[in-house]
């Protein structure tokens, strides 16, 4: 027998050294094959006696097992070699850079703008518009600001040959908003407005947010709250803030609100944000609502301040330049 | 408006510091802007007077000065182009610590001793004049300490005035309202009437009806025009930022100052005859105090002497400035002084129309107390009398019968009060508030009957009084509260993108969005074709910033090119906004644009670059009308293009056949013009119908297969896609699902002037899975239409 064996023994140390597939199938058709040696010998187990048979039939098999088992184990070791070679070689570089992977942006000002009316969307104040070429009765009159009125000194118009002009706030959305309805009322306006000045300072065009609340009950400890809450939501933080009295033809008792805001170098100033006030009885008056069942408050914000202000922003006619250098900042 | 602290103080003696002073004057409305501090560390700084001054033995532009301290003389070596004997003069002695941290100590000057140092204002922190020594009146008491001089230490205070505390232009109306917020008490003003040394008066004559209700004036012979002003009223005017002018000017300045009420002095003897007030004539001129002459018009009010005939010479523009020929000068003996009413709306935007600005018009223009004129006088005469002396005549004031008005009282409801503040300020709060403030309050069961004295005519209604509780009782002490009112939600229509959405998805694809000045300049439209277009400004800023665009792509390509212009080739821009149309009232079109230069692509290490072209924008159109789920009621249009589209490059864009926009590269001419290539291409679209979107109806997914055929076919060149397109589809129905145009191609292999189109049709029958013979018949009857609408062939 031992012929057998020492076949096995040889074949399994040559298993061990196949290094390619078509090696390993050669070995196995030489060996488990129809002419192998292991058929060979299962072949002639019927000429041995029957009591020899059945021992050397099952030394057979075992071999014939072993053998197979090692084939296999090889084979999968083959493989598993053959398939870390074929990855290596499709190794890529992952850090190049990927395809169609720029995007572009929405301007700061839309951005802060955005952000400042979702924040009242979700005090459920509706967004509201009007024409940005108002008659005089929207822009002034019905704000309660008569001709030769002081107070329309401060507002550099625009004006149309026709006696229209560029409205000067984004208050007459709140006479547009009010007339031919009643209370309650909850919206904002965002919008350009229009001052004929221009330094470094102003633009002849800017934006801003006008939000008006009139119902049966607001008073003026509820504006305080209102813009206090909004000043939280928009910075994500608190400031100390006050209500400083000031003077708008539409409201009274007006405010400025200033915030304390720290400047780079660790001082800290008062900077005007918002103005507002109690709505006017008469623009009440104005719009058909009668100001002794209802009260509101109303106020107005420049939106390139909050951008300013929220994302460092130091120059304000870069809002208007559109240069993609500045703009990619925000994307 | 800007004042003395310390004149203030005089008239509201308050215990508060500078600080608490200037946060309460805040508080209530009366924003402080600045505060200059005056002359705080002035201990050791005396007046003194140069003895001797001789030229220092080693610099020539030394002196070495010998100064009286009033007590000895000390040798001070000065640089100062005025030192002169005799000077008097402020002098820092020997430890004295100078506002701006200079310490006084014995030192040698290129070899000679001194022992202090003479000053300038500006060195002393009391002015920015530093051109020499701050020369003191001869009669200045050597020794005494400067600041005691000068009644230092002092600030200048300047507020913010909104429009309707006109009263606040005066020191006396400040300190009403310093009163009623730290709880002093406002000294009584002595305006005793002065009585009449002579009957010297002068005829008044009113002749402008309403726009001048009251004329206050009073003749005063023999004054000394020459005496120097008081140190302590120069100091005051200079501390209110008015510079002092000679005593008899300086006395109306300091009246309008204290008490708020503009005020002019004439030589009277240069005038003649009685005075008129009376609206101008066109085309009359008049000379005025600062050299100017200007030309008037009946908007303007003048005050008219009687040269030339009663009320024919102007020599005074009425609440405005006076006329240089009457003006008082040192050789002035006899004075008219005018004290008028001039009302707001007949003095509004007269300076500016003239180009002016004076402390008089500003005032008029907001208002002033109408029964100050008299008082005014009063107080003018008694200082006149106390410096300059003369002889007053008496006192005229004229009025015109019904035009003055009494204030009158007003009702303010304690549940008015509550309801509007959020607050219960307490009853006696109240009432202080009101009497501290000069009003007279009468106490009634639902609240109180305030009337408010003539200097507060911007009180005219509850909510006014309303206001003065509320910034008085301090807006920093009223509760903040949460809105209890009912809540309507609001919710964004759903078959409508949002404009945000809108913009994030062109963002996503990679624009930024611009925000340009919706004017523009004539030229600029013109250069586009948009002549006519827009709506023009009547007063622009500049030709630059005329007219309210027509369309947002001229601004657009502007900043295209501001961009190509530093170095970003690849440039895609974004505006929304609102585009303008003349009409009645004018048409405002919300309006999406977009511009486009450079690749199709960022550069790419693994793809070769491409120059963008107008597919590569038509793409990005054809995402955002997928979006809005109604794709098929949008059409394309070769006619009726723009100028300032490429005619064989651009595209009409309609929905439901409506043009919407337009789409393609630029005219070639343009982008010559602008300096731009044929890269550029650009979209402009009416907001609405880009925005509008289908709300979702849901149907049932088909159960049965889809099966594709290919076709190819040749068709003449100019035979559109889109008639293909149409042909299939009329001539397939519902079974095609969908139509695939896989490749395009015409040259080699293809007849001149044709072309060759491949195409998939999706097929899919909602009842029943397709059998080939479905299929090619299907195929058959698409090449049949072709051919027959298309003239099209089979290609083999």
């Amino acid at each position: 027998m031992d012929d057998l064996e020492s076949r096995a023994v040889q074949a399994q140390a040559e298993i061990d050294k196949a290094d390619t597939l078509d090696a390993l199938e050669a070995l196995r058709v030489g060996l488990l094959g129809k002419s192998g040696i292991v058929t060979a010998a299962l072949k002639t187990l019927g000429s041995l006696p029957p009591e020899e048979k059945k021992a050397r039939g099952a030394e057979v098999n075992r071999v014939k097992e072993r053998l197979a088992d090692a084939l296999a184990a090889r084979k999968a070791a083959l493989e598993q070699a053959e398939l870390d070679r074929r990855l290596a070689s499709e190794t890529i570089d992952i850090t190049l850079p990927g395809r169609d992977g720029e995007r572009g942006g929405i301007h700061p000002i839309t951005r802060a703008l955005e952000r400042i009316a979702a924040i009242f969307a979700r005090l459920g104040y509706q967004r509201a518009d009007g024409p940005e070429i108002e008659d005089d009765w929207h822009n002034f009159e019905a704000l309660n600001f008569p001709p030769h009125h002081p107070a329309r000194a401060m507002h550099d118009t625009f004006y149309f040959g026709d006696g229209r002009l560029l409205r000067t706030h984004t208050s007459p959305v709140q006479i547009r908003s009010m007339k031919g309805r009643q209370p309650p009322i909850r919206i904002i306006a965002p919008g350009k407005v229009y001052r004929s000045d221009s330094d470094q300072t102003h633009s002849p065009m800017f934006h801003q947010i006008e939000g008006l609340l009139v119902d049966e009950t607001s008073s003026f400890a509820d504006l305080k709250g209102t813009l206090a809450e909004f000043i939280r939501a928009f910075f994500e933080r608190d400031f100390e803030m006050r209500f400083r009295p000031s003077y708008f033809p539409f409201t009274e008792p007006s405010a400025e609100v200033d915030i304390r805001w720290e400047t780079k170098d660790g001082e800290s100033r008062w900077l005007e944000v918002l103005g507002c006030g109690m709505v006017h009885p008469n623009v009440l008056a104005n719009c058909g609502i009668d100001p002794e069942r209802y009260t509101g408050f109303a106020f107005g914000l420049g939106v390139e301040r909050f951008a300013m202000l929220r994302y460092g922003v130091s120059d304000l006619r870069a809002f208007f330049e559109n240069d993609l250098r500045f703009l990619k900042q925000f994307a | 408006m800007k004042f003395s602290e310390n004149w203030l103080r005089q008239h509201v003696p308050t215990k508060a510091s500078r600080d608490e002073l200037s946060a309460t004057l805040t508080a209530i409305g009366l924003e402080v802007e600045d505060v200059a501090a005056l002359g705080d560390s002035l201990a050791g700084v005396v007046v003194a007077r140069i003895v001797s001054a001789q030229k220092h033995p080693e610099a020539d532009r030394l002196q070495v000065c010998e100064v009286d301290t009033g007590n000895g003389t000390v040798q001070i070596v000065c640089g100062a182009p005025n030192a002169r004997a005799g000077l008097v003069a402020p002098l820092a002695t020997v430890g004295a610590v100078l506002p701006g941290g200079i310490a006084i100590k014995a030192a040698k000057l290129r070899g000679v001793d001194s022992s202090g140092m003479l000053c300038s204002a500006k060195e002393l922190g009391i002015d920015p004049d530093a051109s020499g020594l701050l020369e003191l009146p001869a009669d200045a008491p050597v020794g005494t300490p400067l600041a005691a001089y000068l009644g230092l230490p002092d600030a200048s205070i300047e507020i913010k005035l909104t429009p309707n505390r006109a009263d606040c232009f005066s020191v006396r109306g400040i300190a009403f309202d310093v009163a009623a917020a730290l709880g002093g008490e406002v000294q009584p003003l002595d305006a005793t009437p002065v009585p009449a040394g002579s009957d010297v008066g002068m005829e008044i004559a009113l002749e402008a009806g309403p726009r001048v209700p009251r004329f206050a004036g009073r003749v005063i012979d023999g004054v000394d025009a020459r005496v120097a002003t008081p140190v302590w009223m120069a100091e005051r005017l200079r501390r209110s930022g008015l510079r002092p002018i000679s005593f008899l000017v300086d006395v109306t300045q300091y009246v309008m100052l204290e008490l708020g009420q503009p005020m002019h002095a004439f030589d009277k003897d240069k005038l003649e005859g009685g005075i008129v007030v009376r609206p101008a004539r066109a085309g009359e001129s008049l000379p005025l105090l600062d050299g100017r002459t200007v030309e008037l018009d009946g908007d303007f009010l003048v005050v008219a002497d009687g040269r030339d005939g009663r009320g024919e010479r102007a020599v005074a523009l009425g609440g405005i400035m006076g006329g240089a020929e009457t003006r008082v000068t040192d050789t002035t003996v006899s004075v008219f002084l005018e004290a008028a009413h001039w009302i707001p709306s007949a003095i509004i935007g007269r300076s500016r129309r003239l180009g002016m600005h004076t402390d008089a018009g500003h005032r008029f223009e907001r208002g002033v107390d109408p029964e100050l004129p008299p008082i005014a006088i009063e107080y003018a005469t008694r200082l006149i009398l106390d410096i300059a002396g003369g002889t007053p005549g008496p006192l005229l004031d004229v009025t015109l019968p019904g035009q003055m008005q009494a204030p009158q009282p007003i009702l303010l409801r304690r549940a008015r009060l509550v309801r509007v503040l959020g607050l219960a300020v307490p009853d006696a709060e109240v009432a202080r508030i009101f009497t501290a403030l000069g009003m007279k309050v009468e106490p009634l069961a639902e609240g109180w009957r305030v009337t408010a004295p003539s200097r507060r005519f911007d009180i005219e209604r509850e909510e006014d009084l309303v206001e003065e509780v509320a910034r008085i009782f301090g807006y920093d002490r009223i509760p903040t509260a949460t809105p209890a009112g009912a809540l309507a939600l609001s919710s964004e229509p759903e078959a409508r993108i949002g404009e945000l959405a809108l913009r994030e998805q062109l963002a996503a694809r990679g624009y930024f969005e611009a925000v340009n000045l919706s004017f523009v300049s004539a030229d600029l439209l013109a250069r586009w074709g948009f002549e006519g277009q827009g709506v023009p400004l009547a007063n622009p800023l500049s030709a630059d910033l005329a007219v309210m665009r027509p369309s947002l792509l001229p601004g657009l390509v502007e900043a295209l090119r501001h961009n190509r212009a530093r170095q970003q080739e690849r440039v895609r821009l974004f505006e929304v906004a609102r585009v303008f149309a003349a009409g009645n009232p004018p048409v405002e079109t919300p309006s999406l644009a977009i511009v486009a230069s450079g690749n199709a692509h960022a550069e790419q290490w693994g793809e070769p670059s491409r120059a963008l072209d107008f597919f590569d924008l038509k793409g990005d159109l054809d995402a955002l009308l997928a979006w809005g789920g109604e794709a098929e009621r949008w059409t394309v249009h070769a006619d009726d293009l723009p100028p300032w589209l490429h005619p064989g490059r651009g595209a009409r864009l309609a929905r439901d056949g409506k043009t919407a926009g337009w789409l393609g590269a630029l005219h070639p001419q343009l982008a010559k013009a602008l300096d731009l290539g044929p890269d550029v291409h650009v979209l402009e679209l009416a907001l609405e119908p880009l925005l509008a979107r289908r709300l979702p109806r849901a149907e049932p997914v088909a159960r049965f297969p889809m099966v594709r055929r290919d076709i190819a076919v040749e068709v003449p060149e100019d035979v559109t896609w889109s008639q293909i397109g149409e042909a299939v589809r009329s001539s397939l129905g519902g079974v095609l699902k969908e139509l695939r145009l896989f490749d395009r191609y015409s040259g080699k292999g293809v007849e001149a002037g044709r072309k060759s189109i491949a195409m998939g049709l999706i097929l899919q029958d909602a009842s029943r899975t397709l059998v080939d013979d479905d299929a090619d018949r299907c195929v058959r009857q698409a090449i049949a239409a072709l051919e027959q609408t298309c003239q099209a062939k089979l290609r083999g």
